[in-house]
């Protein structure tokens, strides 16, 4: 195993639960900036968990372990402070707040990332909003629309990847951006994922499907599984995933773990 | 009390000079009358069902004198940019009037102008009906010690695109006053009217207003009040609204600041089709107290009212709502709708929520309800994921949560414009 690169996102043996319950046990995985991998795996396996306990969520206790950004814990850090740092999280399930509207909840991020009284410049902004609205095919009258309300599973989606588009993350971990999509929107937010991929941005991307794959090509791919990363692989994996399931990567790596001890 | 005031036994005219037609100082002195002989609430008295008894001990309080800084006032009396029409009183006294963008035809004067020369008019819709909600007597004191205030007519078929801004000042320690608005739509009529209610200093003050709503067949009013009193105020705000035949009127009470705010609103739906929307939004912080009472009553067959309050609570601030829905006999097919929603923002603020209904008539339907909850701890989450400070982000979902009421008025700029109303006052 290659050591934490200083330009990476970084999980070190993480254990973590949910009250007593354990879901996160010894997990380790490395995103090199620049690099795009995937996590498959079952339902319940912990991926979304995963995901929630790198951005912050308060219900998780972190019990052992680590997660690295470009070589600094951010264990410690409010959910807000991480994301300030270059954490961005599109959610599995995005929440709704009534009353705020799009335009102003992601001036109200960007404004965050600005020093105490620099003010954000609003015709700039709106116009790289909207930009970004028309390479998503949002609408753009969805800018007065409140945040996620009345949205579709869809829009929803889109939606996130949108907040991503503005707010440029450092990393992003994207947690099934791909469910609830049409087959043309599929191609629509794939195609405004790979515009974000480069070198300054390193991604996570947590799908059951491998055909979000076909149009965003990992550079790795990883199964999760009972709170561990039990097997990886090369973009291939994920179509092997795909015709045979998941019982011959648990049953393989069973046997390895049952060898090892 | 040592608001008062002398009467003369011959003529039942006040020995306060005012500009009042002698028939008005008349009426005045029976109001008097019935101010001193009506009694203070007590504690059982249903209207005032955990009310603050002592926050309505008026005893301190005096008439107010009049200002001698008119000119700061006025100038200090900017909101919205683009208005049909302004009047600004201070202690009850215009000190500013601008009726350029007016439509012929339309009338706004100070009341006592409106006595004189259309007794007809002001004598059909001046406090009329009966104050049903608990507040009798400061009515009647009102009525009693009113110097002026605001009357607005617009005449059959007149359509006022811009808003008519009414400003009412009150400044002095102790001083009181009793600012009213008084607005009559014609058939077929249109207007947006916006009441500002504010505190030239922060001092302690006594506001007892009253306003009149008249719509006729078919008119359609926007109505909002936005106070703005300084955190030491005691202020009774008491609302009739009367709505004619498939008439619309909304009307959206904006409590921003007072000590002690007593609203009393009651809705007649009057005609067939009539609509009525209320609206209030409450951000109480500190000792704030906003103790709210509303009638929703509907004399008419087909009409509908809907009554949307959202309370925002911090710090140990108290609210109370007590609505009632009466759907009177005949007044078949009524719709009418009651929501309360509060937001706890701590754990020493108090809501306290009484919906009431009472049907006399078939078909009818009607929902009420009143809900209470804390901050949506996965909003926050949300909000947070994106950089915004938890801080922040509390605001914003307070600001969203007073959004959504903003949202039912029909009139983008007059939302836009209280929007930004209510950001300067949540600090956004
Ligand atoms: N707040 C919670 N309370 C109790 N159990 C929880 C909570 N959150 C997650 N879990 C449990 O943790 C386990 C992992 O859940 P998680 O949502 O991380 O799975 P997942 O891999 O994302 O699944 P899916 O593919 O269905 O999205 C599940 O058994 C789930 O029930
Ligand atoms: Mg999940």
């Amino acid at each position: 195993m290659s050591a934490p690169s200083s330009s990476s996102l970084s999980i070190r043996d993480l254990h973590a639960s949910i009250g007593d319950k354990p879901i996160l046990k010894g997990l380790t995985l490395d995103i090199p900036k620049g690099e795009v991998h995937a996590i498959m795996g079952k339902n319940g396996a912990g991926k979304s968990t995963l995901a929630k306990i790198m951005a912050g969520h308060p219900d998780y206790n972190v019990t052992s372990g680590d997660v690295l950004l470009d070589g600094e814990s951010i264990l410690g850090l409010e959910p807000d402070v991480r994301a300030r740092l270059g954490l961005f999280l599109a959610f599995q399930y995005p929440m709704e707040i009534p009353g705020v509207t799009i335009a102003n909840f992601i001036r109200a991020a960007l404004q965050a990332r600005l020093p105490e009284g620099e003010e954000l410049e609003a015709t700039d902004y709106y116009a790289k909003l909207y930009a970004k609205m028309d390479a998503l095919s949002v609408p753009r009258n969805f800018t007065s629309r409140s945040v996620n309300e009345g949205f579709s599973g869809g829009e929803k989606k889109r939606c996130e990847i949108l907040q991503m588009a503005m707010l440029e993350p450092s990393y992003a971990v994207l947690d099934e951006t791909d469910s609830g999509l049409d087959i043309d929107a599929l191609k629509i937010v794939s195609a405004g994922v790979n515009a974000l991929r480069g070198p300054n941005i390193g991604m996570l991307i947590i799908t059951h499907y491998q055909r979000l794959l076909d149009y965003i090509v990992p550079d790795k791919v990883h199964v999760m599984s009972e709170g561990r990363i039990i097997h990886s692989g090369d973009k291939d994996l994920a179509l092997k995933l795909e015709s045979l399931g998941y019982d011959w990567v648990e049953k393989e790596y069973g046997e390895s773990s049952t060898k090892a001890a | 009390m040592s608001i008062s005031t002398t009467f003369s036994a011959e003529t039942g005219i006040s020995s306060t000079p005012n500009n009042w037609p002698e028939w008005f100082r008349k009426d005045q002195y029976k109001a008097w009358e019935l101010f001193q002989s009506l009694p203070q609430p007590k504690r059982n008295d249903e209207p005032w069902r955990f009310a603050n008894l002592q926050a309505i001990d008026l005893s301190d309080f005096h008439a107010a004198v009049p200002v001698t800084d008119a000119a700061l006032l006025v100038a200090r009396s900017s909101a919205h940019s683009n208005l049909a029409a302004k009047l600004i009183f201070a202690n009850e006294v215009l000190v500013h009037s601008d009726q350029k963008g007016l439509p012929a035809g339309v009338l706004l004067l100070p009341l006592e102008e409106a006595a004189k020369n259309h007794e007809e008019l002001f004598r059909k819709s001046f406090m009329t009906s009966e104050v049903r909600l608990g507040s009798k007597k400061f009515a009647a004191l009102h009525r009693a010690l009113l110097r002026s205030g605001a009357f607005v007519y617009v005449p059959q078929g007149v359509v006022i695109e811009k808003p008519i801004e009414i400003w009412h000042w009150v400044q002095g320690e102790n001083a009181t006053i009793f600012p009213h608005t008084l607005i009559v739509l014609g058939e077929g009529a249109s207007a947006t009217v916006i009441d500002h209610f504010v505190s030239s200093r922060e001092e302690r003050s006594l506001a007892i207003a009253v306003n009149d709503l008249t719509l006729g067949t078919n008119a359609k009013l926007n109505y909002v009040a936005v106070q703005e009193w300084s955190d030491k105020t005691t202020a009774f705000h008491i609302n009739t609204t009367e709505v004619e035949k498939e008439a619309v009127s909304t009307a959206l009470q904006m409590n921003l600041g007072g000590a002690y705010i007593r609203g009393e609103s009651n809705s007649h739906l009057l005609g067939e089709q009539s609509r009525s929307v209320m609206l209030s939004i409450n951000p109480a912080t500190g000792t704030r107290e906003i103790d709210q009472r509303t009638f929703q009553d509907h004399f008419a067959p087909r009409a509908t009212s809907d009554l949307l309050y959202h309370n925002a609570l911090a710090d140990s601030s108290r609210t109370i709502f007590a609505g009632l829905i009466k759907v009177e006999e005949h007044a078949h097919e009524t719709d009418a709708y009651q929501k309360v929603r509060n937001l706890m923002l701590s754990d020493e603020a108090e809501a306290n929520s009484m919906p009431g209904l009472e049907i006399l008539a078939d078909n009818v339907r009607c929902t009420h309800g009143a809900t209470s909850g804390e901050l949506n701890e996965d909003e926050l989450f949300y909000m947070m994921a994106r950089g915004i400070a938890p801080q922040r982000a509390a605001q914003l979902i307070v600001r969203g949560f007073f959004g959504t009421v903003l949202e039912r008025l029909e009139n983008e700029d007059l939302q836009e414009h209280l929007g930004s109303i209510l950001d300067k006052k949540l600090n956004l």
